[in-house]
């Protein structure tokens, strides 16, 4: 982790030019690949400068919302020249060490916006279409919600020292159950509560098999994952697509708005208008935090991931917080898993999930193991999704495939330049034998 | 993360330390077998719950047991029997499962060695879809002589997974990227790279607008050794073994992998690498998994004229993450994992002919598959189920079992 390293040596007084300021080696590689990071970006933008023309739009209201706001133009190759200049500014400074005190937090934070600024610029500029800036927000919003509640799910589990690698089996586990139980019952709320179980009882056995069995976790949580495909796949091929009109055809979740609150100009329409998981997750990302952080059983939750058998000589059940924190966890995972199925169309396809329970997983090791900031990363993940799609539907020059990898990239980058070695829990997939 | 390591204990001579006493070994081949059986049985027990037609007999179950019982046996039996004759029951079958296999075995023996590294390797798929898709290309655009040219697709292919597999563990030793999210987002990037390069000159076939390549010149082929589907690609999976045994037990590259999966804080302060052994490893998972990739393009297809299916967009299927499960089964050691590669590939052979023949959706195999490796990473429950196969207290074995059983 490379924010909690050993502090300089000798007070943190004020230092002089002529103090020598010790910088650890670990600081020193992440601030010297962070700046790399922002100049090749820079960089980046400087070539992105040359294939920049005309002025770019940007929407900042829906054709549909009540209240429209104007659509800002402004010239495009001045914004990219300029935005690239910062983003130079900003990697020097990096790497030049010379940043002090809050300073490589401004640097970082001008870097990111100029990127982002110049990088949609360059995009938008001499297209006739705006840039939808409060679809891009609102998508942002729902494309994140099953990655947050994904998440939150993973870390409950690890925080209290059991591996969830399953969260992708329990998404679809949940997904299917949501689309089955939605159709026989054409009950939303029925749906949701049946995902949800579906959700716990898949984290019960994961807490069975890696509690009372002892089974390694990673090898527990592919085997789950492959269960839930097979499962899935099999009750599909043999029973509901042979009657897909009785059992896969579930009434989807249609946008809430909140009265008043809505009707906000701008960030009514991108808040307050999402469907009922938005909200949930929202309210769920508060509530892990609360649980984690701020109760007796979160405590207990944490010392058992951490360090068991000290949380066991002091008279906590470790076998029984870790029983509660997972399957609580499956209540979480089971939410996002009905986004896949009740959320969008309300037909389960076999393997609709693809692969974003590891996008969840990454988020939450991004994320540090950290409610709020797992759910920033999953924000950060479903932006640049929704500016790929965005972009694709203003005709770039780049190739449409390539959009559509922006968002693995771009989490690699993050991985790999920004955020470095991460430290799990400490008993993190290892079982407690007493 | 620590994926299932020998224990290794302390002496000197490390391959005298991790041969595990007879009776362990015993042991865990009937705990194969009956996991194995279990596996079979819960899938019935599937099958029959989940045909309605069979389902609703079970109301005669008090009054007349002949009907439900009888109901079932006919549909698990057709299945099973069809799942059998498809894998083993005739030479045609032992070839397909064969070729099934040579894939699974590659890429499984691949993500073993990452295990054992401690190396969460999630990666085989985008590595596999990189030596499908240079082979193949090495495979149509080049014009070489019989056997040469086989080799260069063969080596590109392997390159290319290399590649693949390096650049993930370069991330992790140099920038600390966690490799499970690494590998990850680089399947993503790997399949929508092969789906671009599909739609360019280079690759797309001339006169089509879908996305699908030249045919591979028969030059490029790898050569069938019997039976038409039966290709030199099986032979290349025994080698790869052979090679993957030599390497973790008889060199130093191999101890050093060992090492720092059983303890990289150990291995770094006894002077090895972490970081450059994290690369070799991955470089080396790479490259076996994009041998497995590179069957797909070269190898002969299933149909009446044998010749190698051109480069589409889903033509590696999921042989990346199957070899996961491969790797778990065989628990991370060469000759296990070619036994897991062969049992799954006479699954996903038998799968096909249960499909047609049987009716029973393919899908079942992946339920069997699942549920095999959670009987066989759960020794605990297999013998709580079956109660027959309690072990005797014996001291010495109990210690030397893996964590996974000692409960």
């Amino acid at each position: 982790m490379s924010t909690t390293t050993i502090p300089p040596a000798g007070p943190q007084a004020p230092l002089s030019a002529t103090q020598h300021y010790v910088e650890s080696a670990q600081k020193r590689r992440s601030r010297l690949s962070i700046g790399a990071l922002i100049v090749a970006v820079g960089l980046l933008l400087v070539y992105l400068a040359f294939s920049t023309s005309g002025e770019a739009h940007f929407a900042l209201s829906n054709v549909f919302d009540e209240v429209q706001l104007p659509t800002i133009s402004v010239p495009g190759l001045p914004v990219v020249v300029t935005t690239a200049v910062l983003c130079l500014l900003a990697g020097a400074g990096f790497l030049s060490g010379r940043l002090r005190n809050r300073m490589p937090a401004l640097a970082g934070t001008v870097g990111g916006l100029a990127f982002l600024i110049g990088f949609l610029t360059w995009g938008a500029a001499g297209r006739d279409l705006p840039f939808p800036v409060s679809n891009q927000l609102a998508g942002t919003l729902s494309v994140a919600t099953p990655l947050i509640l994904g998440a939150l799910a993973g870390i409950l589990c690890e925080r209290s020292g059991v591996v969830n690698v399953a969260i992708e089996g329990q998404f679809l586990a949940a997904a299917f159950s949501a689309a089955v139980v939605g159709s026989l019952t054409r009950s939303i709320p029925i749906a949701l509560i049946s995902a949800m179980l579906t959700g716990v009882v898949m984290s019960a056995l994961l807490a069975l098999f890696s509690i009372k069995y002892l089974v390694d976790q990673v090898v527990l949580g592919v085997v789950l994952n492959l269960l839930a495909s097979g499962l899935t796949g099999f009750l599909f091929d043999q029973l509901v697509q042979p009657n897909s009109a009785t059992l896969n055809r579930s009434p989807i979740m249609e946008p809430i708005r909140i009265p008043l609150l809505a009707d906000i100009p701008f960030f009514g329409p991108i808040f307050f208008s999402q469907t009922i998981l938005a909200y949930l997750a929202a309210v769920c990302v508060a509530v892990v935090w609360f649980l984690l952080f701020r109760t007796t059983w979160g405590l207990r939750v944490r010392a058992v991931g951490e360090h068991p058998k000290a949380a066991d000589t002091v008279g906590i059940n470790v076998y029984a917080i870790r029983w509660s924190a997972v399957l609580t966890a499956g209540l979480f995972a089971g939410l996002g898993g009905a986004f896949f199925t009740i959320g969008s169309t309300g037909a389960f396809v076999k393997d609709m999930t693809v692969g974003n329970g590891f996008i969840a997983l990454a988020a939450l090791i991004m994320g540090r193991w950290h409610p709020i900031w797992a759910t920033v990363m999953a924000l950060f993940f479903g932006f640049v999704t929704q500016m790929a799609s965005q972009l694709q539907t203003l005709s770039t020059p780049v190739p449409s495939q390539f959009l559509l990898l922006l968002p693995y990239v771009a989490t690699i980058v993050a991985v790999a330049g920004l955020i470095g070695r991460t430290r799990a829990p400490a008993a993190d997939g290892t079982p407690y034998v007493k | 993360m620590s994926a299932p390591v020998p224990p290794v204990t302390e002496g000197p001579p490390p391959t005298v330390a991790v041969r595990r006493p007879r009776t362990l070994r015993w042991r865990e081949l009937v705990t194969s077998v009956a996991a194995l059986f279990l596996a079979l049985f819960v899938g019935a027990l599937l099958m029959v719950f989940s045909d309605p037609a069979v389902a609703s007999q079970f109301a005669y179950l008090f009054t007349a047991p002949a009907l439900p019982l009888g109901a079932a046996w006919v549909k698990v039996s057709t299945a099973y029997s069809a799942l059998f004759i498809g894998a083993v029951g005739s030479p045609a079958a032992l070839v397909e499962t064969a070729a099934q296999s040579a894939a699974l075995i590659c890429a499984g023996l691949g993500v073993g060695l990452g295990f054992r590294a401690g190396l969460f390797n999630i990666g085989a798929q985008g590595q596999a879809i990189w030596g499908a898709t240079i082979a193949a290309w090495i495979g149509f655009t080049f014009q070489l002589p019989y056997g040469i040219h086989m080799l260069v697709a063969v080596l590109g292919g392997v390159l290319g997974g290399a590649i693949w597999g390096g650049i993930a563990g370069f991330l992790k030793a140099k920038a600390g990227a966690h490799e499970v999210i690494v590998t990850i987002m680089m399947n993503y990037i790997a399949a929508g790279l092969m789906a671009w390069l599909l739609t360019t000159a280079a690759f797309q076939r001339p006169g089509r607008t879908d996305p699908i390549a030249p045919e591979v010149f028969p030059t490029a082929a790898l050569p069938s050794l019997f039976f038409g589907r039966l290709h030199l690609g099986f032979l290349f999976a025994l080698l790869a073994a052979a090679g993957v045994w030599w390497l973790l037990e008889r060199s130093t590259i191999g101890f050093a992998i060992r090492a720092v999966g059983a303890n990289p804080a150990a291995a770094a302060t006894a002077g090895m690498s972490v970081a450059r052994t994290t690369i070799t490893t991955m470089t080396l998972a790479g490259a076996l998994a994009g041998l497995a990739g590179l069957m797909s393009t070269l190898a002969p297809g299933s149909g009446f004229d044998p010749v190698p299916v051109p480069l589409t967009i889903g033509i590696v299927g999921t042989v990346g993450f199957d070899a996961i499960t491969v790797a778990l089964l065989g628990r991370s050691r060469p000759l296990g994992t070619v036994f897991a590669g062969l049992l799954f590939g006479a699954l996903h052979a038998g799968g096909l002919a249960m499909q047609s023949l049987a009716k029973t959706p393919f899908t079942l195999t992946t339920v069997l598959q699942a549920l095999i490796v959670l009987f066989v990473a759960a020794p605990a429950l297999v013998s709580t189920l079956l109660p027959f196969l309690k072990q005797r207290k014996a001291p010495a074995v109990a210690a030397a079992l893996p964590a996974g059983a000692s409960k």
